[in-house]
C-alpha cells in the first residue's frame, strides 16, 4: 500500500512546529501503525533526514507510552485500541493520514509526537496511593471484598495513563484519568481512610497543572483505549462534594508518622 | 580478580533467612537520611525497592528511561503471581513452592535463595492487597486462585489478564507516595550510561538526559540495578522495544561478574512474525494449549487452507512424539519441537515459521460457545493482530524469547561482586536456575524489592561512612568524558546502515546460533559472525541528528553496541556449558529419546564471567551448587 502522511514536526519545546507531508510506499496491511512509522523512519534515515520522534515501548497496548492523534482521534479510528495495536489493514491504499501529538497546555510537546506527561505523575503524587510502608500487613482474607466491587475497582485501575482522555477532550480535562484512580482506591476498603482527602488533593493538583474542567462531552470515554467509563467521573464528583461536607475543620494540623 | 563469596547462611534452609536477617548490621533511623541510594529502573523490582527504602528514610534517587515509572515492562505480565498461601487447602507450603521452583529451574539455582523466595511469597500478596491491588475475588469476597504451568496446586493470584499491570501500578503508587514525601527523587527520561567504581566500590552512575542529551554524574553510597533482562539481544522478543542490557553490561565491564548469560526462556506460544518489518512479538497465554491441538501439514508443499487438509495428512507432532503429555509438554519441549518441524520445511504462514494451534476438536466436543467464553480476550487479541478468527481457522503460533534467567551474579544479600552494587529482579541470576516457572517473575521482583534489598543494603551501608565521594571526584569526570567520546564516535562514523538493521541482523544470528537449541558448531560460527558484525557496526553505522537533542537513534545505537558485546558472551557461555539443562539444550547432550541430558558431575554450578578487557576472552569462574535440602532429580515428560 501507498500512504500519504501529514505529520507534526517540532524540533524541541520552544520550536513553533509545523505539519509536513511524506509519501510512503511498501506499507504492508499486516504492519502495525508504529511499524509503518518505523518503516518511514528507516526511509528518512537513509535519506539523511531526521526520523520522526514518537513514544512507544511495550507495543502490546498496556504501557501507555504510545500517544498520537490519528486523523483527529486519539489512538486513531479503532475503538478501545492503542496506537501500537492499530494495524494498517484498517486503512486503504492511497489514504491520507494526519498524525499529531496530544495537544493540551498541560502536555507540552518535547519533540514531534512526543509530549511531556509528567503532570499525570504529579496528580498521582497528590494522593493516588494508599499510604503504606513495606512490611507485615493484615491477612488479605480478613477483609473480604465483594467481587463486584473488586471488579469495578479493576475496571478503573485498568487505566494505562496514556493521556488520550486529555487529548480527546475539547477542554483538555484530565477528569477521566483522575477519577479512575480516585474510584479505584475509593471503592476498596483499604482506600477508605484517605478517600475524601484524596479526591480533594488530586483534583486540586489537576487544576494546578492547567487541565480544563469537565463539561460532559464524553469524548474521553469514546476515545479511551481501555474503555474507562465516565461513570467514574460521577463518582469523583460525588466524593469531591462529600469531602467538603465530611472534612472536619482542621484544628490539629497534620501529623506524619515519624 | 573476582571473588565469589555467596554469603549463604550455614543453618538449616528453613531458618536461613531469619537467622541471616538477625545477624545483619542495620542503619538506625536517625542515620538513614545521611545515606544516598541510587535505584536504576522503576519496574516491579526498582519501584518496590525505591519506595521501600524511601519509606525507611534513605535518600533515594530513582532513574528510568521512560517518561514515567509506570511504563516499565513488568506492566505487560499477564498470567499471575505465585504465593504459597495454601488458600485452596491443597497441600501447598513454602517447601512445595521451593520444590517446584528448584525443580522447574532444573537444579541450577542456589537452594537457599529459592527457599527465601518461596518464604516471602505470601507477604507480597499481603503488601499488594494493602496497596489496593484488586486481585480476583470469589463470591464470598476471599482471594481467588488459579493453577499455572505444570504444578499440582492452585497458588496463582491474578487480576484478569493484567496482573503485572496492577502489581506495577501498586509499586508505582508506593513510589509516587515517597516522591511526594521527598524521600525519593525520580528522574524520568534518564538513561544510565555507565557505572562509576572508585577503590573497588560502586560510587554512582553517569546518566544521559534523553530529552536534552546532557550527561550528568550522580554519586551515591550504594547503587541498585533493577534494569530487567536482555531478551532484546534477539531483536524480536516479547520484551518492550527499549528493554536493554546496557546497565548490567556496563556493570560487567566495570568488574561485576555476569552469571549464566546463556540461560534464556523461550515461550512456545507467541504470534509469529508476519514479515521483515516485524518489530516485536506478542505472547498468547499458554493456557490455550489446554484446548488447542498443535499440528503442521505432513506435506512440505501443502498449499491448501488448513480446514481443507484432511485429518490423516495433519502431523500432530506433540501428540505423536509425547503421547502422555501431548500438547501440554513443558515450554521448552514445545518450543524446540515447533522449531524442529519448521526447520524441516513443514512450517505454515507467510514466513514458514509458524505451526497451527487448532481449536477445531475442542469446538466440536464442547461447542464453540464454551471455547469462546474461556478464551474470549485471547481470541480477540489474536484477531486484532492477525485479522484471523481462531474459531474459523486455526491460530498460527511460534516460539519467542520471553525471559532471561541469567544476569549479574549476586550473593545472598543480592550484592554483585562489586561492593555497593546490587542487582534485583530479572537483572540478577539468583532464583530461577536454568528455567523459570510460570507466574514466578513478578514474585521474585517484588520479594527482592520490598523485602530483601531494603534490609540487606543496611549491612553494607553501616560499614561505610555516608557521602565519602561526591560528583566532583575526578573519576566521575573521567567516566563522563568516556561516554561523551563514545557517543561522539558513534555519531561520526558516517556509514550507510541504520541501527535497526544492525540490531535485526544480530537478532537473527543469535536466534540461529544461540536460540532454542544450540550446538558446538553453530555456536562457534556465531562467535565468528558477531565480532564481524560488531566491526561493521563501528565502521558503517549511519546515525541522524546530534548528541544534544532528543535522538532515539543514538539511544538505540548505544544499546545495540552493548548487545553486540553481550551476544558474544552469551554464545561463549552456551559453548562452555557442555550439558543440556532447563531451557539450555545442547544438541550433543541429549538422551536417545531427544531429552535434555544434564551433567551434574561437571556442571552443577553457576558460570560467572569476568571481563578482562576488550578483545580479551573473559574468564569463567564457577560457584558450585549444593543440593542439601533437595537432592537433584531428572525430569521426564515421556512416561
Amino acid at each position: 500500500m501507498r500512504m500519504k502522511l501529514h505529520i507534526w514536526r517540532q524540533s524541541n519545546r520552544s520550536d513553533k512546529g509545523h505539519m509536513e507531508t511524506y509519501a510512503l510506499d511498501g506499507v504492508d496491511p499486516d504492519m502495525s501503525f508504529l511499524e509503518m512509522l518505523d518503516h518511514l523512519n528507516e526511509q528518512l534515515t537513509a535519506e539523511g533526514n531526521d526520523p520522526i520522534a514518537f513514544d512507544h515501548d511495550c507495543r502490546e497496548g498496556v504501557c501507555g507510552m504510545c500517544s498520537m492523534v490519528i486523523n483527529g482521534e486519539a489512538h486513531g479510528p479503532k475503538p478501545e485500541t492503542t496506537t501500537c495495536q492499530l494495524y494498517m489493514r484498517h486503512f486503504k491504499d492511497g489514504d491520507e493520514i494526519y498524525i499529531e501529538p496530544w495537544r493540551a497546555k498541560a502536555f507540552p510537546v518535547i519533540k514531534d509526537l512526543v509530549v511531556d506527561r509528567s503532570a499525570f505523575d504529579r496528580i498521582i503524587q497528590a494522593g493516588g496511593y494508599i499510604s503504606n510502608h513495606s512490611g507485615p500487613k493484615p491477612e488479605p482474607n480478613s477483609i473480604p471484598i465483594d467481587p463486584d466491587v473488586s471488579e469495578t475497582a479493576l475496571d478503573a485501575a485498568t487505566c494505562i495513563g496514556c493521556g488520550a482522555c486529555v487529548a480527546a477532550c475539547p477542554n483538555s480535562s484530565a477528569m477521566l484519568f483522575t477519577s479512575a484512580k480516585v474510584s479505584h482506591l475509593g471503592l476498596l476498603p483499604q482506600g477508605q481512610t484517605e478517600r475524601f482527602e484524596r479526591a480533594q488533593s488530586m483534583v486540586k493538583q489537576m487544576e494546578e497543572e492547567g487541565f480544563g474542567s469537565c463539561r460532559n462531552y464524553a469524548e474521553c470515554e469514546a476515545q479511551c483505549p481501555k474503555g474507562i467509563s465516565i461513570n467514574f467521573i460521577g463518582r469523583l464528583n460525588a466524593d469531591f462534594l462529600k469531602a467538603t461536607l465530611v472534612q472536619p475543620v482542621d484544628r490539629r494540623g497534620k501529623m506524619e508518622a515519624q | 580478580m573476582l571473588t565469589l563469596d555467596a554469603k549463604i547462611p550455614r543453618v538449616p534452609i528453613e531458618d536461613a533467612w531469619t537467622t541471616h536477617k538477625n545477624e545483619l548490621r542495620l542503619v538506625g533511623p536517625n542515620n538513614r537520611p545521611k545515606y544516598k541510594v541510587i535505584v536504576v529502573g522503576s519496574g516491579l523490582a526498582g519501584a518496590s525497592a525505591a519506595a521501600s527504602m524511601g519509606a525507611m528514610g534513605y535518600q533515594v534517587e530513582c532513574f528510568c528511561f521512560q517518561d514515567s515509572p509506570r511504563r516499565a515492562h513488568s506492566i505487560a505480565a499477564q498470567g499471575g503471581i505465585n504465593a504459597s498461601k495454601n488458600y485452596r487447602n491443597d497441600g501447598d507450603s513454602t517447601w512445595r513452592l521451593f520444590y517446584d521452583t528448584q525443580k522447574g529451574g532444573d537444579y541450577r539455582a542456589r537452594e537457599k535463595n529459592v527457599y527465601r523466595l518461596a518464604e516471602l511469597s505470601t507477604a507480597i500478596i499481603d503488601q499488594a492487597v494493602a496497596q489496593g491491588v484488586p486481585f480476583a475475588r470469589e463470591y464470598g469476597g476471599k482471594l481467588a486462585n488459579r493453577s499455572f504451568g505444570g504444578v499440582l496446586v492452585e497458588r496463582t493470584f491474578y487480576c484478569r489478564g493484567e496482573t503485572g499491570q496492577q502489581l506495577l501500578l501498586g509499586a508505582y503508587s508506593a513510589l509516587e507516595e515517597q516522591v511526594a514525601k521527598k524521600s525519593v527523587r525520580m528522574h524520568v527520561r534518564s538513561e544510565m550510561m555507565d557505572l562509576v567504581v572508585v577503590d573497588g566500590r560502586a560510587r554512582g552512575i553517569v546518566v544521559r538526559n534523553l530529552e536534552t542529551g546532557e550527561i550528568t554524574s550522580h554519586a551515591a553510597d550504594a547503587v541498585v540495578l533493577a534494569t530487567g533482562g536482555y531478551g532484546n539481544v534477539f531483536y524480536l522478543s516479547t520484551n518492550a522495544k527499549a528493554c536493554n542490557v546496557t546497565a548490567t553490561m556496563r556493570a560487567y565491564r566495570r568488574g561485576a561478574g555476569f552469571a549464566n548469560p546463556c540461560f534464556i526462556q523461550i515461550h512456545p506460544t507467541s504470534i509469529p512474525a508476519s514479515g521483515e518489518y516485524q518489530s516485536k512479538l506478542t505472547l498468547m497465554s499458554e493456557s490455550l494449549r489446554n484446548d488447542g491441538r498443535i499440528w503442521v501439514p505432513r506435506d512440505p508443499d501443502e498449499k491448501r487452507a488448513p480446514a481443507d487438509i484432511p485429518e490423516k495428512e495433519r502431523y500432530y507432532y506433540l501428540e505423536e512424539r509425547y503421547p502422555r503429555f501431548g500438547n501440554l509438554v513443558p515450554r521448552d519441549v514445545a518450543a524446540r519441537n515447533a522449531k524442529d518441524v519448521c526447520d524441516k520445511g513443514l512450517g505454515v504462514g507467510p514466513t514458514g515459521y509458524g505451526v497451527y494451534l487448532d481449536f477445531g476438536s475442542a469446538i466440536k466436543e464442547k461447542g464453540s460457545e464454551e471455547v469462546i467464553s474461556k478464551y474470549a480476550n485471547l481470541f480477540e487479541m489474536y484477531e486484532r493482530i492477525t485479522d484471523d478468527n481462531p474459531v474459523e481457522t486455526p491460530m498460527r503460533i511460534y516460539p519467542a524469547v520471553h525471559y532471561t534467567m541469567g544476569g549479574l551474579w549476586v550473593d545472598y544479600n543480592l550484592m554483585t561482586s562489586i561492593p555497593g552494587l546490587y542487582a534485583i529482579g530479572e537483572a540478577n541470576f539468583a532464583d530461577h536456575g536454568a528455567n523459570r516457572l510460570g507466574a514466578s517473575s513478578l514474585m521474585q521482583c517484588l520479594a527482592d524489592g520490598y523485602f530483601v534489598v531494603p534490609v540487606t543494603i543496611g549491612d553494607y551501608l553501616s560499614r561505610h561512612a555516608a557521602g565519602e565521594i561526591g560528583e566532583s571526584h575526578e573519576h566521575f569526570k573521567k567516566v563522563e568524558s568516556e561516554i561523551e567520546s563514545r557517543l561522539d564516535s558513534m555519531l561520526n562514523i558516517g556509514g550507510q546502515r541504520s541501527v535497526q538493521s544492525f540490531h535485526r541482523e544480530l537478532g537473527k544470528i543469535m536466534w540461529e546460533h544461540c536460540g532454542i537449541s544450540r550446538s558446538r558448531e553453530k555456536l562457534e560460527q556465531g562467535l565468528e559472525k558477531i565480532p564481524a558484525l560488531r566491526d561493521e557496526f563501528w565502521s558503517n553505522l549511519k546515525l541522524p541528528g546530534g548528541r544534544f537533542e532528543f535522538n532515539r537513534s543514538l539511544e538505540d545505537a548505544h544499546r545495540v553496541a552493548d548487545f553486540l558485546d553481550f551476544g558474544e558472551l552469551m554464545c561463549r557461555d552456551a559453548l562452555m556449558r557442555d550439558e543440556s539443562c532447563g531451557c539450555h539444550l545442547r544438541e550433543e547432550f541429549q538422551t536417545p529419546e531427544g531429552e535434555a541430558q544434564r551433567n551434574d558431575d561437571d556442571f552443577a554450578h553457576v558460570a560467572v564471567f569476568e571481563h578482562k578487557g576488550d578483545g580479551v576472552e573473559p574468564e569463567r569462574h564457577v560457584e558450585s551448587l549444593s543440593f542439601d535440602a533437595l537432592p537433584a532429580t531428572t525430569r521426564n515428560y515421556k512416561t
